[in-house]
C-alpha cells in the first residue's frame, strides 16, 4: 500500500494502470515505426531485381555506391549532395534562429491582448498546405513578377527569367516554412525571462553580446533547442521545397531517397540513403548538444 | 573593438584608485535632487531630494510601493527620473547607463547567473571590464574568503542555501568596489533567525569596508538595527529622515510614529500651556506649532510606566482589557484608550483590573499635524 499524490493504492495497480495508458502508444510506435525503420535497414543491405523488385542478396552494394564507387569509377556525386543537404539545413536553421529572436522579442513586447494577434499571425501559415505555399513561392518568383524584375534590373539574372530554380529560391521556402518552429518555442522562453538577470548584468558593466551570451541565451536555449530540432531535422530530409523551388540544380539528399523509392525503383539504395541521412542527422543534433552546453564557458 | 574597451576598463580602475579623498564627505557621496517618476497614472517619487554622505549606511525604509525601489532603481541607472538630477561625487550621472556607473546592487531576488559557478558569478563584474585573470583570482577569492564562501566557489547557485546565496549576491556587487552599494530589500527571502544575524552582520561589514551602502527595506526593525540614516518614504515622498534614534524617538508625523514600532496616538485641545484630551489632561515638554490649537502627541507603548498611585501629574487611571505575554515583557491593552502599554513580563494582571499609569512628558512626542 502506498500514497500516490494523495490517491491510496498499491504498486501493483500503479504498474498496470501506467501500461494501460501506454500500451496504445507504444503499440502504435512499435507497429508504425520501429518495424518500419527495421525494415528500412534490412532492405538497405539487399539487392535491386532488373525490374525493380527486391533480390534478398545480402550486399554491402548499396551503401558502396553512396559513397560514390559505381561501375563507371569514383564519384562524389551522392556526397555532394549530402553535404549540401547538411548545409542548407544548417544555413536555413541559423536564418530562422536570426529572425526569430527580434521577431518573438517584439511580440513578447506587445500588450499582452495583442501579442494573440502577432502570434496568430505567425500561425497562419500552417493553415494552409505546405505544398501550395511552396507553389505560391513559385508564383512570386516569376518573371512577371517584382522580386524578378527587381533582380533583372540589377543583372543578378537574364532579364524574363524566373527567380527559380535556384539556391536563393530553396533558401527562401524553406526559411518561411520553418521560421514558425523556431520562433514559437523561442517565445514561449522569452515570455518566462527573467529580466532581472539582465538587469545584474547591465548592473555589473556587461557590453551588449555578454548580456546576450551569458543572460538571454542560456536563459532561452530550451527554447532554441526545440526550435533547432524542429528545424533542422525536417530541412534536412525535405524534398517538395528543393524539388519545386531547386529542381535538378539545387538537388538535396530528400529529392535523391524520394527519386529512389519512386521513378527510379530502387528501394534497396533508397534505404541506403534514408539510413545515411538518419545518421548524419543524429550526429549533427549530438554536435549541437555539444556546443550547446559550452555556451556556458563563453 | 578590443581595444577601447581596454581603455574603459582601465578608467574605471583609475577612478577606483583615485577616489579623492580629499573632497569633503558630502561631494564624495550620493545626491539625489528635485527627481520626480510618473508612472501611467501613478506618480511613484514626487519631488525627492536626499544626500547620502560616503562611508554611510543609509536606509529608504517605507511600506511596498511608497517608491523607495524605484528611486534606488534611478541611483542603480535601471530607471530614468522623469526630472531632477543623480550626483555621485559630485558628478551628474542621471542618464548614464547603469553599465557605466560605478554603483552595485545586490537584488531582491539576487538575480544570481544560474549556468555559472558562484566563482565565476562573483567575477562577472571584473570580466566584464576585462581585469586581467590573476588580478579576477586574487580580488574575488578575497571577497569569497571575507563572506566566508571560500568552500563554495565551484558549485552553483541552486546548490546554495538562501542565505549562502545572499552573501554571493554580496560578494559579486562587492568585488567591483563600487562607489555606493545598493541593496533591494536583500533579506526579504530570509527567514527571521537568520535575518536577524545576516542584519548585524552586514551592519559590521559596512563599518570594516567603509563603504557607502543604501538599503531600501519595509522592515522597521531591519532598518533600526544597520542604519546611520533612515529616511522614512510614504506615497512617493520623504516624510522625515535622522538618526535611528532620532526618526524612533521624535517622529514628525503620524504615519512615522506608527510605521516605526507601535505608538500610541493621543488628539486634544492645548490650553493654557496644558493638553486636554478625552482620558487626561497632560504637560507637554513644549509648545506645539499646530495652526489651531488641537493636534495630536505619540507615546511609544514602553514610555508609559506602571506605577502604584496617582502620580503628581500626567497620570491617568486604566482599566486592563487585555494582557499579551511576550516573553521579553508583556503587552497591556488598556480602556480607555485603547492604550498599549509595554509592561514587565513578571507581573501578573487580569483584565478588569484597575491599574496607574503615567505619561512622561519627554515620552509625549508633539506630531506636526
Amino acid at each position: 500500500m502506498l500514497v500516490w499524490y494523495g490517491e491510496l493504492t498499491t504498486q501493483r495497480n500503479l504498474t498496470r494502470r501506467g501500461l494501460g495508458f501506454l500500451g496504445a502508444g507504444i503499440l502504435w510506435l512499435l507497429v508504425f515505426l520501429v518495424l518500419p525503420g527495421m525494415v528500412l535497414i534490412l532492405v538497405s543491405f539487399i539487392t535491386r531485381g532488373g525490374y525493380g523488385q527486391l533480390v534478398w542478396d545480402y550486399t554491402f552494394e548499396n551503401y558502396k555506391r553512396f559513397m560514390g564507387f559505381s561501375v563507371f569509377g569514383w564519384t562524389a556525386d551522392y556526397i555532394i549532395i549530402m553535404w549540401r543537404s547538411v548545409w542548407v539545413a544548417f544555413m536555413s536553421t541559423l536564418i530562422c534562429v536570426i529572425l526569430s529572436y527580434p521577431l518573438a522579442f517584439f511580440i513578447c513586447s506587445r500588450p499582452e491582448k495583442k501579442r494573440y494577434f502577432w502570434l496568430t499571425l505567425i500561425i497562419v501559415p500552417f493553415w494552409t498546405n505546405m505544398v501550395i505555399r511552396t507553389y505560391a513561392w513559385l508564383l512570386i518568383l516569376a518573371p512577371e513578377m517584382p522580386l524578378a524584375k527587381l533582380a533583372s534590373f540589377m543583372k543578378l539574372i537574364p532579364p524574363e527569367t524566373p527567380l527559380y530554380p535556384s539556391a536563393f529560391a530553396v533558401y527562401m521556402g524553406m526559411v518561411s516554412i520553418f521560421l514558425p518552429f523556431v520562433t514559437l518555442p523561442l517565445y514561449s522562453s522569452i515570455e518566462r525571462l527573467d529580466w532581472s538577470l539582465v538587469e545584474a548584468a547591465q548592473d555589473l558593466y556587461a557590453s551588449k553580446l555578454r548580456i546576450f551570451m551569458q543572460t538571454i541565451l542560456p536563459q532561452t536555449l530550451p527554447g532554441l533547442t526545440v526550435g533547432v530540432i524542429l528545424t533542422f531535422v525536417p530541412t534536412m530530409g525535405m524534398f517538395v521545397v528543393p524539388n519545386l523551388l531547386g529542381g535538378s540544380k539545387y538537388m538535396l539528399v530528400g529529392n535523391l531517397i524520394q527519386q529512389q523509392f519512386g521513378t527510379s525503383r530502387d528501394w534497396p539504395f533508397g534505404s541506403a540513403i534514408s539510413m545515411a541521412l538518419m545518421v548524419l542527422t543524429m550526429v549533427s543534433l549530438q554536435l549541437y548538444r555539444r556546443r550547446s552546453k559550452e555556451v556556458d564557458v563563453i | 573593438m578590443v581595444a577601447p574597451k581596454l581603455d574603459q576598463a582601465a578608467d574605471i580602475n583609475n577612478d577606483l584608485d583615485n577616489r579623492s579623498q580629499d573632497k569633503p564627505e558630502v561631494q564624495r557621496g550620493l545626491g539625489i535632487k528635485n527627481v520626480d517618476k510618473r508612472y501611467g497614472d501613478v506618480q511613484a517619487v514626487k519631488n525627492v531630494s536626499l544626500q547620502v554622505n560616503a562611508g554611510e549606511f543609509f536606509t529608504l525604509l517605507g511600506p511596498s510601493g511608497c517608491g523607495k525601489t524605484t528611486l534606488l532603481r534611478m541611483v542603480a541607472g535601471l530607471e530614468l527620473p522623469d526630472n531632477g538630477q543623480v550626483l555621485l561625487g559630485g558628478k551628474d550621472i542621471t542618464s548614464l547607463p547603469a553599465s557605466k556607473r560605478q554603483v552595485n546592487t545586490v537584488f531582491q531576488s539576487y538575480a544570481l547567473f544560474p549556468h555559472l559557478s558562484i566563482f565565476e558569478n562573483v567575477a562577472f563584474g571584473l570580466r566584464s571590464r576585462k581585469i586581467p585573470q590573476n588580478d579576477v583570482e586574487t580580488r574575488v577569492n578575497r571577497r569569497l574568503e571575507m563572506l566566508g564562501l571560500e568552500e563554495m566557489s565551484d558549485r552553483y547557485p541552486h546548490q546554495l542555501s538562501g542565505g549562502q546565496q545572499q552573501r554571493v549576491a554580496l560578494a559579486r556587487a562587492l568585488v567591483n568596489e563600487p562607489e555606493v552599494l545598493l541593496l533591494d530589500e536583500p533579506m526579504s527571502a530570509l527567514d527571521a533567525r537568520l535575518r536577524a544575524q545576516v542584519q548585524v552582520e552586514l551592519r559590521r561589514l559596512q563599518r570594516k569596508l567603509g563603504q557607502t551602502f543604501i538599503l531600501v527595506t519595509h522592515d522597521q526593525a531591519e532598518a533600526l538595527v544597520v542604519s546611520d540614516r533612515i529616511a522614512v518614504m510614504n506615497d512617493g515622498e520623504i516624510i522625515q529622515h535622522g538618526s535611528p534614534k532620532e526618526v524612533y524617538e521624535q517622529p514628525k508625523t503620524r504615519f512615522v510614529a506608527e510605521f516605526l514600532g507601535a505608538a500610541n496616538l493621543i488628539e486634544g485641545k492645548y490650553t493654557d500651556g496644558r493638553l486636554e484630551t478625552a482620558i487626561g489632561t497632560f504637560d507637554l515638554q513644549k509648545q506645539p506649532s499646530w495652526d489651531r490649537d488641537r493636534g495630536t502627541v505619540a507615546i511609544r507603548p514602553e514610555r508609559i510606566q506602571v506605577i502604584e498611585q496617582s502620580p503628581p501629574n500626567n497620570g491617568l487611571k486604566a482599566r486592563v482589557r487585555e494582557a499579551i505575554y511576550r516573553g521579553t515583557n508583556l503587552d497591556l491593552w488598556l480602556e480607555p484608550g485603547p492604550l498599549r502599554v509595554r509592561a514587565a513580563a513578571y507581573h501578573n494582571y487580569e483584565p478588569g483590573e484597575e491599574i496607574w499609569l503615567e505619561l512622561p512628558q519627554e515620552g509625549l512626542v508633539i506630531l506636526d499635524e
